[in-house]
């Protein structure tokens, strides 16, 4: 529960941590003290905008995905295996400027205020973890707001709130570097055609 | 010999007790939160050593005054011995360890193994954490695994618990009969979402909550406030996290650098205008568990006193939380002690024996 060690009466600001990054060997190259996963990351202004417009987006979301289905005869002709590499090249790339998406293949932005819950440093799909900063900063990093706080307020903003409440399985990782939109389609077809099954069962 | 203590197996203490309806474990912490009875848990310093005596001497210091101990799983990302380890040795010795499971370190095939090794060694409680980023131990090195969350980590468990199945669907011939604990921390933000991320560790399978240090009574009332408006406290026991400050200095470091843990200046002044901070500090937890427990809606308290162990006694007694009640106490049974009796001087002796003396002193 405490998941703390302060090293106790050994001066001020001492942390395990600082003690043990003290006796790294010492170089003139000095890579910026941040976890690698920041370090391929941009600025967040992009990511702070799609959730200020979280709304916004969820409305498109749903267009462009009824779009998708609508175009799913197309996608099934040519073989969804065979749009995989193109269109997952655009979807990385327009999700990536927007969300800074990491590609798990199981997209929840929609449950999540627009806010890529893959970017918290702990990859917590299911609400903050208990070190959030009073400021609203990641612990981990504390120059990034925390991507749960950011989540909870976009998913106010949007017209289906409660979808945060979900509780969320685990990420599939043999699912990474997939089209999340194409796997979307593909079962939302699934889905209307076992829904349109048995009225045509019926019918006969 | 004293009579049998109540919620002990007669075959042997280290064995799991009679199974109860509308229970899920077979452990006494469940048992003292169903009868409404005021828990107490608290939280053993791991030690950093291979020897067993280092766990059951600092196990030892709680006799009698806590209903269960947490086994921290590598807390703050620093390493120490395992909670399994820990776990192990404890139920042994018939103690009733919270097994805590931190995502950080372990996979998913490697924490349900944990989960069922832990209850076959009769580890009655899980505790589901997320866990501290690696950055902030002593191996910042390390590979973050975070395979699974905390709320993922519980509905895994109370699947395979309830539905004797593992993630992938597999079956179970034994399930794992646990009492299921999330960690909660109503003192950082998203404040007005802390209470419906209850709701969501609920729904996933909490049946316990230990908070973190509670330091600020008011903002606790109005967490506690509204987790009771969603219904919450019907469904979850919760036992509030105290803790003694060693001095203002402390308080101040952990402020400033324990990401999560919120200390009011209020609290601070206090320490700093006292003749004896440590004193002081001690007294200020008793006065937070005096204010906590008349909360509606909480069950317990988890007194987290890391490197003050010694106080844990000292601040239950005071803040005469259990009421005359005596949590389960080690005892020593009545053969053993026949045994301790008759050979305990083969250990303090400083005879060495050959056997050449022992020809000689047998003709």
């Amino acid at each position: 529960m405490s998941e703390t060690t302060p090293v106790k009466n050994d001066g001020p600001t001492v942390t395990q941590a600082t003690l043990v990054k003290k006796a790294a060997p010492k170089s003139d190259y000095k890579p910026a003290d941040v976890s690698p996963q920041r370090r391929v990351q941009r600025s967040f202004a992009v990511r702070l905008w799609s959730i200020r417009h979280s709304r916004l987006l969820e409305w498109f979301y749903s267009r462009f995905a009824d779009m998708f289905l609508l175009l799913h005869p197309l996608w099934k002709g040519i073989g969804y295996g065979r749009v995989e590499a193109p269109i997952k090249f655009v979807e990385k790339r327009v999700k990536g400027f927007m969300f800074d998406c990491r590609m798990c293949g199981q997209c929840i932005l929609s449950s999540t205020g627009m806010s890529c819950p893959m970017n918290c440093p702990k990859q917590l799909r299911n609400g903050p973890c208990g070190g959030v900063r009073a400021n609203g900063n990641c612990e981990v990093e504390p120059d990034m707001p925390c991507v749960w706080v950011k989540a909870w307020e976009g998913s106010q903003n949007m017209v289906n709130s409660d979808k945060i409440l979900a509780v969320q399985k685990p990420v599939d990782q043999s699912l990474r570097e997939t089209s999340a939109w194409l796997r979307v389609t593909a079962q939302a077809a699934a889905a209307r055609e076992t829904a349109a099954a048995p009225k045509t069962g019926a019918a006969t | 010999m004293s009579a049998r203590q109540r919620d002990e197996n007669p075959a042997g203490i280290h064995l799991p007790l009679d199974p109860l309806p509308g229970h899920s474990s077979r452990g006494r912490l469940e048992r003292v939160l169903r009868r409404g009875e005021f828990a107490v848990t608290t939280e053993l310093n791991p030690p950093d050593s291979a020897d067993p005596e280092d766990v059951y001497n600092r196990a030892k210091i709680f006799d009698g005054w806590v209903d269960a101990i947490n086994a921290v799983d590598a807390s703050g990302a620093n390493c120490h011995m395992s909670s399994v380890g820990i776990c192990a040795l404890l139920t042994r010795m018939g103690y009733a360890p919270i097994m805590q499971i931190a995502c950080r370190d372990k996979n998913r095939i490697a924490i349900q193994g944990d989960v069922l090794g832990g209850a076959a060694m009769g580890v009655a409680n899980m505790l589901c954490l997320t866990g501290d980023g690696v950055q902030a131990g002593d191996q910042p090195g390390a590979k973050p695994v975070f395979d699974l969350d905390s709320m993922s980590l519980l509905e895994t468990i109370r699947i395979m618990r309830d539905n004797g199945k593992f993630l992938s669907g597999r079956k179970l011939t034994t399930p794992p009969q646990v009492f299921l604990g999330a960690a909660v921390n109503p003192f950082a933000p998203p404040f007005d979402f802390r209470p419906i991320h209850l709701g969501k560790k609920i729904a996933a399978g909490a049946q316990f909550v230990q908070t973190q240090y509670c330091f600020d009574v008011p903002m606790f009332k109005t967490f506690m406030q509204k987790a009771r408006d969603l219904g919450h406290t019907e469904k979850v026991f919760v036992l509030c996290g105290v803790g003694p400050l060693a001095s203002a200095k402390t308080a101040k470091w952990i402020r400033s650098n324990v990401p999560g843990i919120h200390i009011p200046d209020a609290v601070i002044k206090r320490l700093e205008g006292a003749q004896d901070q440590k004193k002081e500090g001690k007294q200020l937890c008793i006065d937070i568990i005096n204010e906590v427990k008349e909360i509606p809606g909480i069950s317990g308290v988890h007194v987290m006193a890391y490197r003050q162990e010694e106080y844990v006694a000292e601040i239950v007694d005071e803040s005469g939380v259990l009421k005359g009640r005596q949590p389960w106490k080690r005892e020593i049974r009545r053969d053993d002690q026949m045994v301790a009796d008759r050979l305990d001087h083969i250990l303090h002796d400083e005879i060495t024996e050959t056997q050449v003396d022992m020809v000689k002193t047998a003709h």
